[in-house]
């Protein structure tokens, strides 16, 4: 892998050099930056993430801001102020409340209601030992099964979880990764039995490695055959699913793990350039898969430091892919992404305050022109949500929606001194972590080091401290407390789908071509062993009914697995 | 005399999410007591295998996969049987309240939950072995 150090490519306006000091600029400052301590409720003010503000924003924040340089209008080159020229009067986001638990049957039966009370877009949750890629019976799976997520160790798993569901209209996203070829080459062949076109069919899969790595650790194999697997899974769905995001690389979960705002953006907008950097090692044209590569953020309490993320995420990613790459498709150019309200913002304390939390949370992600969005359950901080809580959820986006009036007209924030000087602000730190991280010879290098690692640790332990000393109040939990008992109603997992999985999983390995099974299982393992892309074995193997752990352990024993280095 | 406490900071089950482990370790370690890390998906058995090798006063679990009423009966159970039940077990988490009064019963001298402060795990562990001692 050759890694250049980034060139400066582009540059950010800075606030204007202070005019020499006079007296009546002395007085305007003393005005206007020093208040008399007693008329303020604090010395200092920060973001959620601890950036420091400013009393008043003015035209002197904004210094020499040009209007075509800095925003444009929506649709128009770098896109800060949105991906289309109509933004929500053309469409409304996409509401896609993530959804998993138990067995399939169960899963598919919420997939049903949800659909039923008017969500547009499914996303599935799979719990940790098919994240992990185990199946159900395997010892280290003891517990887990269908507890974070639905339980799917097979296709006849796959079959059951999608039954029902129109695959050519409905787009599923499928937040899966160490695995998600496997998954995915699930998905594909139900909808080849449905006789859903590969090419007609829509979705995602989370498929972003890095972040695991750097955050929330389900990696299995090594960095670089698991970007292998990623590298297979672009270049597949660009000859084959044309319509599939291969991958959405995501800030969330950095962001969960105890991040900033400007960590979340640069470290996911970083991993998004070491992704294109190896697909083109493999000799892909970057406007032939650029356009399909989606985003997926955090949407954390701080409104405007979270307005102005998604602003400048869009100019730097749209920077990025024409100057440093030279894509030439305006699509390329396109930071698309989803977004989920932070799972991390809610307290178990008064749970009912998290409703209020999500619905800022999502209103950020809405001024910040998302394309699709989940919102969190008021029940997260004590189990999966209920459906009564999952439904008050998607409620929170239909009122943003339909009653708010946010969305009649794009990027309403825009021009704001405040907003504009954060959006710049939060865009040149995001490129002096880019800096940081070329030096260090690029993102799979800097996460050997452990430094996006040691970044986030220390970002959360001050965040805990901060908490804990009362510099930042949590209402209901730090300030405002009140005993009270868990007034909720919370989704208890059956102990029984452990066993019903194990014995469907039993039944299928004794109904199955075993002999079949095995032959695809070996093909994929010498292909493995050489550099073909995997996706084609996989799919025989799937369609062999081979399970999720047989192919996982195959590669395991040809990649190796991973263990984190202890950082210090 | 001040003997420093050793803390067994684990992480058991398949869940990767060790923000909670991670700062909670680091707050042991900067209220003075010796804090060993077992790093990811640990199985019961080479929790109470550290823990033993270890000699550690104190063993606190965090998991938030929802695996606890599986696991951390098992890791109790296995810190008694190698001569470990003196040993304070504490758990952090996503533990529904209705959980508790079973892990408590299989052992566990108290549960924390999301919202709870590093000063009540590092005040809560100091005191009940400084007890002991």
């Amino acid at each position: 892998m050759v890694h250049k150090r980034a060139e400066a490519i582009h540059e950010v306006p800075r606030e204007r050099p202070k005019a020499p000091e006079t007296d009546s600029s002395r007085d305007e400052r003393k005005h206007n930056a020093a208040p008399g301590r007693v008329s303020e409720r604090q010395e200092t003010f920060t973001t959620v993430s601890g950036v420091p503000i400013e009393r008043l924003y003015t035209a002197e924040n904004l210094g020499d801001f040009d209007y075509a340089r800095e925003l444009a209008d929506p649709g128009q080159f770098p896109f800060t102020r949105g991906i289309h020229r109509t933004m929500y009067r053309g469409k409304f986001w996409t509401m896609r409340q993530f959804s998993g638990f138990g067995t399939p049957e169960d899963t598919n039966r919420r997939l049903h209601y949800l659909l039923a009370q008017g969500q547009t877009g499914l996303s599935i949750a799979f719990d940790l030992p098919t994240l992990m890629g185990y199946d159900a019976d395997h010892s280290l799976a003891e517990g887990e099964v269908g507890k974070c997520g639905v339980a799917v160790s097979s296709l006849a798993d796959m079959e059951t979880l999608l039954a029902g569901l129109p695959l050519e209209t409905v787009t599923t996203s499928m937040t899966i990764n160490s695995p998600a070829v496997m998954i995915w080459a699930m998905y594909l062949v139900v909808a080849e039995r449905q006789g859903a076109r590969w090419e007609k069919i829509s979705g995602t899969i989370q498929n972003d490695i890095l972040k695991e790595y750097i955050a929330q650790k389900e990696y299995i194999f090594p960095p670089k055959p698991s970007m292998r697997l990623v590298v297979d899974s672009i270049q597949f769905a660009a000859r084959e699913v044309p319509r599939w995001n291969p991958i959405s690389i995501s800030g969330y979960h950095i962001r969960e793990a105890g991040s900033t705002a400007v960590q979340e953006l640069a470290f996911t907008l970083r991993d998004g350039i070491e992704y294109v950097e190896w697909v083109r090692e493999a000799g892909m044209a970057v406007d032939d898969f650029a356009p399909r590569l989606s985003f997926f953020f955090n949407s954390h309490n701080d409104l405007f430091e979270e307005v102005a993320k998604f602003r400048a995420a869009r100019k730097v990613w749209a920077h990025v892919m024409r100057e440093r790459f030279g894509a030439r498709d305006p699509r390329s150019w396109l930071c698309r992404f989803h977004t989920q309200t932070a799972g991390c913002s809610l307290a178990a304390q008064q749970p009912y305050n998290n409703v209020v939390r999500t619905a800022i949370q999502a209103l950020a992600a809405v001024l910040g022109g998302t394309q699709s969005l989940h919102t969190n359950s008021l029940d997260e901080a004590w189990a999966l949500p209920s459906e009564a809580a999952a439904t008050l959820a998607l409620r929170t986006q239909q009122v943003i929606a339909h009653e708010s009036g946010v969305a009649s007209t794009a990027d309403p924030l825009a021009g704001s001194y405040f907003v504009e000087r954060l959006t710049l602000d939060t865009e040149r730190a995001c490129l002096d972590y880019f800096e940081k991280i070329d030096a260090l010879g690029g993102m799979v290098a800097a996460i050997e080091k452990g430094f996006p690692q040691r970044e986030i640790h220390e970002a959360a332990y001050a965040y805990q401290l901060a908490v804990e000393r009362k510099e930042k109040i949590i209402v209901g939990v730090n300030e405002y407390a009140a005993a009270e008992p868990a007034p909720l109603d919370i989704l208890v997992i059956d102990e029984a789908a452990a066993q019903r999985q194990k014995e469907k999983l039993d039944g299928l390995k004794r109904k199955r071509d075993g002999r079949r099974a095995e032959e695809t299982l070996e093909a994929l393992a010498s292909a493995a062993a050489g550099n073909t892309n995997l996706m084609p074995y996989i799919l025989n193997c799937v369609r062999a009914y081979a399970t999720l752990g047989e192919m996982c352990d195959v590669l395991r024993k040809v990649f190796g697995t991973y263990e984190e280095p202890a950082f210090h | 005399m001040d003997k420093r406490i050793r803390v067994l900071v684990a992480k058991p089950g398949l869940d990767g999410h060790d923000r909670g482990a991670k700062i909670i370790a680091r707050a042991l370690r900067d209220a003075g007591m010796e804090v060993i890390y077992t790093g990811l998906r640990q199985t019961p058995e080479q929790i109470a295998r550290a823990a033993l090798q270890e000699d550690v006063d104190a063993v606190g679990i965090s998991i938030l996969s929802g695996a606890h009423n599986t696991i951390v009966p098992r890791i109790c159970q296995l810190l008694r049987e190698e001569g470990l039940g003196d040993v304070l077990v504490t758990v952090g988490g996503i533990i529904p309240n209705q959980d508790i009064p079973g892990l408590k019963q299989a052992g566990v001298a108290e549960v924390f939950q999301p919202g709870a402060s590093t000063q009540e795990v590092v005040e809560f562990i100091r005191g009940r072995v400084q007890q002991k001692a």
